[in-house]
């Protein structure tokens, strides 16, 4: 049984908005973050699907770059996040504004 | 011998040098001595250099000295050297003499003053400068040394500038030399579009390629500069201000030496004025106009130094004249005539003021001939020499000057008559009021010391140029082809371009007997008015001693309208219009940023939210547009 690419694509759009909405309106910054791991997933799904579709290995490889990247990022993210709570456990990600104008 | 030419500019440059940096240290009267050396020495130099030019036949009396290329700009190169002809190093020579007497005489004059030192320095640089300008063998390199004078003699006339009045005295000499300057510049222009070039010797050769009207209006410009520098009408009431500076400084700078170098040019540049005999005229009846009016102020005037700045700008009008009739020999020797016979004039009169502590007002003189000696027969030797009197020096000169009118316009002739008539009537009114009469001084100074003559520093000047100025009728006689030695002299220089009119003897008994009758008219006059008056309203009416209120319509429709732009300018224009532009881009800015901070609000959700915003609009561009 094979099943259309465009069910694939749909799913990307799906989790990508949830991604999206979850960043907009969560206040929590772990679940935040969690909501960019969503997107950047959503992306390379979209980047496989459509590997698969044209036969074209180089979006597989754009996918692993997607990963590495993804994973430099969780490193800076989380020392960023560990750093806000030190500073104030249970902090949102409202509570440091100080680079208001 | 002829290579040490260079070291005449360069001596009262090294003076200048010297007092500049140590002129302090070295102090008073040491300082005085070393100036005085360095313009004496220059003097020997140009003897040397005289004489030197006196062992080649008279055309070939033209060298130039190569010094370096001051710069050199697409077609315009301009090489700074001295050009040796007759008539630069005549000016040369008088320029140094007359001046080292100055120099000497000044020793004594500036004796109190607390910036002794000073003073020469700026007296070196002045004569460097007016050097420059007249042995220079390029256009450019005159102006620089025209210039330098007019510094100079800003800096020397507001010598005592904590005088609110000599301050502004300076201020006035600058601004109107500014307007002639500037008629200079543009004729240089003008020179050198046409012709490529403003080495003199290049731009006579290739006068042919300028039309006729270019030509002028290249003398009218140069007449301008000339003008302002010579105190000519429009451009003279600066020079009775300027007696505002030290004696000497009248002496040199208003009498002897910058105010003849308009005539000097007028001279430099003959083949111009040659080829373009309508500027002649105009500069001849500016000329003869000027003599005639300034004489007229001359005559009512209190100070004893203004009767002699107003008959300096008559008698500049005089060689104006000469040099407008193409007697540029005759103006030269007026000129030199008059740089004896004036400076004595001058250095007599300060040789008074500085016995009479300071007084310059006529009518508080008188009687003095029995008290200073040696300076009343200095003053009354000028006296008769400026007043055409035979033989001294003056009367030679003036007749020459008067001659060579004729021939051009009896019109110029009788002008000039009148003015000589004038000239004798006012020196001597100067005369009778400082030397005879009643001592009118005595009631002011109860129990002082009577006025004394000078000592020998500031004596020796007034009686070397004293002579000089009796022994100058050897420069020029008439009488005979071989006596005219500065017409055979200057013949290389001018001879192509000058007016020759050559008067039998009887004619010239003629000219010679009413120039004679002219003096003594005016001399009777001056006599029969002032021998026993003291004031005599009617003759000084107030019109005269305003300098029939030219000074003082160019203070109220000149110069009150533009200080009335001026403070427009500043309270309005620069207020409003030149800070408002800048103030307002300020303001604008800052409000903008204050507006646009708001954006910045530290919440990462704003960030995120706006840069999803900012996706989706992109998006919903890429699907609706870029597909069609």
């Amino acid at each position: 049984m094979t099943i259309d690419g465009s069910w694939y694509l749909a799913l990307a759009a799906v989790v990508f908005t949830i991604g999206a909405v979850g960043v907009l309106v969560r206040r929590n910054v772990l679940v935040m973050f969690m909501c960019i791991e969503l997107m950047l997933n959503a992306a390379n799904l979209t980047f496989v699907t459509f590997s698969r579709q044209l036969n074209d290995i180089g979006g597989q490889v754009a996918v692993f770059f997607v990963l590495v990247v993804a994973a430099a990022e969780v490193v800076v993210g989380l020392g960023i996040i560990v750093a806000i709570y030190r500073r104030r456990v249970g902090a949102t990600a409202d509570d440091p504004h100080e680079l208001r104008g | 011998m002829l290579h040490f030419a260079y070291l005449i500019p360069l001596l009262p440059l090294a003076g200048f040098a010297l007092l500049c940096v140590a002129g302090r240290r070295i102090g008073n009267p040491v300082a005085g001595w070393i100036a005085t050396l360095a313009v004496a020495a220059a003097f020997a130099m140009s003897v040397v250099v005289l004489v030197s030019l006196f062992a080649h036949a008279p055309d070939g009396r033209l060298f130039t000295q190569h010094w370096f290329t001051w710069f050199r700009v697409d077609r315009l190169t301009v090489d700074v050297g001295l050009r040796i002809d007759p008539l630069s190093v005549t000016m040369a020579l008088f320029v140094t003499g007359v001046s080292a007497l100055i120099h000497l005489y000044s020793i004594g004059y500036m004796e109190h003053d607390e910036d002794f030192a000073k003073f020469f320095c700026y007296l070196n640089l002045f004569v460097f400068s007016m050097l420059m300008l007249v042995l220079s063998s390029n256009l450019l390199v005159t102006f620089f040394g025209w210039e330098g004078v007019g510094v100079c003699s800003y800096l020397l006339i507001a010598f005592w500038f904590r005088r609110p009045s000599a301050a502004s005295a300076g201020k006035k000499a600058m601004i109107y030399n500014r307007i002639g300057d500037a008629g200079f510049l543009v004729a240089l222009f003008l020179i050198f579009e046409r012709t490529g070039s403003l080495d003199y010797q290049t731009v006579f050769a290739r006068l042919g390629r300028i039309s006729p009207t270019d030509l002028v209006a290249i003398a009218l410009l140069l007449f301008l500069g000339a003008a302002g520098k010579s105190a000519q009408i429009p451009l003279f009431p600066w020079l009775a201000d300027a007696m505002e500076g030290p004696t000497p400084v009248s002496a040199l700078i208003h009498a002897a030496t910058m105010v003849t170098a308009g005539v000097y040019l007028m001279c430099r540049i003959n083949p111009i004025l040659h080829a373009a005999p309508d500027a002649a005229h105009v500069v001849a009846w500016v000329g003869v106009v000027t003599a005639l009016v300034a004489a007229t102020i001359g005559c009512a005037q209190t100070d004893i130094k203004k009767v002699l700045a107003y008959s300096t700008v008559s008698q500049l009008g005089y060689m104006f004249l000469a040099a407008g009739t193409g007697a540029y020999v005759a103006a030269i020797f007026l000129m030199l005539a008059h740089a004896f016979y004036k400076a004595l004039l001058f250095l007599s009169a300060g040789s008074v003021i500085h016995a009479m502590d300071g007084e310059q007002d006529l009518k508080k003189m008188g009687a003095l001939r029995a008290f200073m000696p040696v300076t009343a027969v200095t003053f009354f030797v000028g006296w008769l020499s400026i007043a055409g009197v035979p033989p001294f020096s003056g009367f030679w000169a003036k007749s020459d000057v008067l001659e060579n009118a004729w021939a051009v316009s009896p019109a110029l002739w009788a002008i000039g008559a009148v003015t000589a008539v004038l000239t004798a009537y006012y020196m001597g009114r100067e005369f009778f009021l400082v030397f005879m009469g009643d001592p009118r001084w005595q009631g002011a100074r109860p129990g002082g010391d009577a006025p004394r003559d000078p000592g020998w520093v500031m004596g020796v000047p007034l009686v070397v140029l004293a002579a000089c100025s009796f022994l100058g009728l050897f420069i020029d006689l008439p009488f005979h082809p071989t006596w005219t030695f500065l017409e055979r002299w200057l013949q290389p220089v001018v001879g192509a371009s000058a007016a020759v009119h050559h008067y039998g003897l009887a004619e010239l008994w003629g000219f010679g007997l009413a120039d004679v009758a002219f003096a003594a008219l005016g001399i009777a006059m001056a006599a029969a008015v002032w021998r026993a008056a003291v004031n005599r309203p009617r003759l000084e009416p107030r019109f005269l001693f305003m300098a029939w209120f030219i000074d003082w319509s160019y203070d109220r429709f000149v110069a009150r309208p533009g200080a009335l732009v001026s403070s427009f300018a500043s309270s309005v224009v620069e207020a409003r219009v030149i800070d408002g532009a800048v103030e307002g881009t300020a303001r604008l800015v800052r409000r903008g940023g204050e507006r646009l901070r708001r954006v910045q609000t530290g919440y990462v959700r704003t960030y995120a939210a706006v840069i999803v915003g900012g996706i989706v609009i992109l998006v919903a561009y890429l699907v609706t547009r870029a597909g069609s």
